[in-house]
């Protein structure tokens, strides 16, 4: 069964987007055989607060129940602790952060405090490394990307703290997973979104490397086209547990747990 | 310069994809690229090896390639010595001869030694290379590029130029171009037909687009790591199915994901146009096994 852990709903700023209504992203994981998607709202990353998206967000999952909501968390606005409450309240698989939007040090003070309360309730804390291209980003996107020694720093901050990186390419992933003791690096998971498949085969190499366990399933749609993720599984050399992992059985075992 | 023998998964005891990969009739990539052993890549072999297996996954039957020089070992990627250049097609030339059924070649220039240029030109097509591949060395609407474009309409055959799409600054590394500049090297030779590679290859495609939508002798290379939504949609939109070619370049699951995104997008009959038939229409004829010179479909 096909879990898509990075998939958005809701326009985006920088430019024209088909098939962002819940309805027609519902229609593309038809299309594509995913069964469900944890989905994030994508307007509220670039709002001053993204409450108002994870309402929306929690409304449209009340309706659409393959569709599973992952809340966003600004932890420099007074009260941040209550969405994580809620999210544990409403089964969120996860709570995800954009420091970079946000204007906030990626392994700053606020974001620790985010991963440490992440760490004490049992939700995992989701990331992206980017959401579009560096090349091609509009002139006024200026947020920067997450830099792989952030991740690092936010693993060793605190024990039990669980991160989903989404959007990383393969430097970056070997980047924080060996700079990573083994045990923190059995708690970073990452999506499979932004790497190459052949003929470079970096995720390929990366299953050898860095481990099948570590890797979910992640298409960045509606901004990128979810066939892709797929491709990339087709071209593999995979058993078919393997294959199962990264498809949804991985993120089985990430999604939130009480601590 | 052989290729490791290609292990197919079903022999490594690996079970295959549940969903089959490849796609039936012709299918031509008009932008790959392969190694050779004086590159700072170890695993030439290997990624060569790699884009033949994955293609055979696709369904690729042809994948027309270039050689960038030494790619770096010896002179810059984007500004290639012609001791490299002749070093990298004649390794392309192996490759074609070594695969005459799947591999076909560009010739890789440097405009900037134009003289060496028409001679690698010359002699490269002479041995059955079918198209002129143009890097990042010399601004595409320069004059230097004008003997080159000479050279295509006598040969009949088509340019593929790399591009920076909406080159905004300066890059270190390459003198890149974008595709107001192309246009301008397409206006100046409108005989000639130009590849504007990869726009899925990083920058502002719709720059491009906009910019390609009335110059009829430019097409569009599908190719690159960018799969952004609304991004197939904007080209058929610009340019119609009639100036689009697929390709995959540094990423073939890209390439595969494109494809079956045009699956849903488009009848049959038009997909065959993207997949094969406006290649086959613009390089020399017989370019292609299997392939007669299709007529011009009637669409858009």
């Amino acid at each position: 069964m096909l879990i898509d852990t990075t998939a958005f709903l809701g326009p985006y700023p920088w430019r024209q987007v088909p098939g962002t209504t819940p309805e027609e992203v519902l229609a593309v994981m038809d299309r594509v055989g995913i069964r469900e998607a944890w989905v994030s709202h994508l307007p509220a990353i670039f709002w001053r607060d993204p409450g108002a998206g994870n309402r929306w967000l929690y409304r449209v999952a009340g309706e659409h129940t393959r569709l599973h909501p992952v809340p966003a968390v600004h932890s420099g606005l007074p009260g941040w602790r209550r969405v994580l409450d809620e999210a544990m309240e409403r089964g969120a698989p996860a709570v995800r952060c954009d420091p970079t939007f946000y204007g906030l040090a990626p392994s700053g003070e606020e974001v620790r405090a985010l991963a440490a309360a992440c760490g004490e309730t049992g939700l995992p804390l989701m990331l992206a490394v980017r959401l579009e291209d560096a090349r091609q980003r509009h002139p006024n996107d200026g947020a920067g990307e997450l830099p792989p020694w952030a991740v690092r720093q936010l693993i060793r901050s605190h024990p039990a703290l669980r991160l989903l990186v989404t959007h990383a390419g393969r430097e970056f992933i070997e980047e924080v997973h060996f700079g990573s003791t083994p045990e923190e690096a059995q708690r970073i998971w990452w999506d499979i979104t932004w790497v190459w498949g052949p003929p470079e085969d970096h995720l390929q190499t990366l299953l050898g490397t860095v481990g099948t366990e570590r890797f979910v399933f992640g298409t960045g749609m509606p901004l990128r086209v979810p066939e892709n993720s797929v491709a990339k599984l087709d071209l593999l050399d995979l058993t078919s547990a393997q294959r199962a992992a990264i498809q949804g059985e991985n993120a089985r075992q990430l999604e939130a747990r009480p601590a | 310069m052989g290729l490791e023998s290609v292990t197919l998964p079903e022999a490594a005891g690996l079970s295959p994809s549940p969903d089959p990969v490849q796609i039936p009739t012709m299918l031509i990539d008009v932008h790959a690229h392969f190694l050779h052993d004086r590159t700072p890549r170890a695993d030439w072999r290997e990624r060569n090896a790699s884009r033949l297996r994955a293609g055979g996954r696709i369904g690729i039957t042809t994948h027309i390639g270039s050689v960038l020089g030494s790619w770096g070992m010896t002179s810059p990627i984007y500004f290639p010595s012609p001791t490299d250049l002749e070093y990298g097609n004649d390794r392309l030339l192996d490759l074609q001869r070594e695969y005459p059924d799947r591999i076909r070649g560009y010739v890789c220039v440097n405009p900037n030694d134009t003289g060496h240029a028409v001679r690698e030109i010359e002699r490269c097509l002479g041995l059955g290379m079918i198209g002129i591949k143009l890097a990042a060395s010399r601004r595409a609407n320069d004059p230097l590029l004008d003997p080159i474009c000479v050279l295509a309409l006598l040969h009949g055959v088509p340019v593929l130029h790399h591009i920076w799409q909406h080159r905004s600054r300066e890059y270190p590394g390459q003198e890149a171009s974008d595709a107001a500049e192309l246009c301008e090297l397409a206006a100046r030779h409108p005989g000639v037909n130009f590849l504007l590679a990869h726009i899925g290859g990083g920058g502002d495609w719709l720059h491009s687009l906009h910019v390609v939508r009335l110059v009829p002798n430019v097409y569009v290379d599908l190719s690159g790591s960018g799969v952004d939504g609304g991004m197939l949609e904007a080209c058929l939109e610009a340019v119609g199915v009639t100036r689009l070619l697929w390709g995959c370049d540094l990423t073939m699951d890209t390439g595969l994901a494109k494809l079956r995104c045009l699956e849903h997008l488009l009848p049959p009959d038009q997909l065959e146009s993207i997949k094969w038939t406006n290649a086959a229409r613009i390089f020399p004829s017989g370019a292609f096994q299997s392939s007669s010179p299709p007529t011009l479909p009637d669409l858009c």
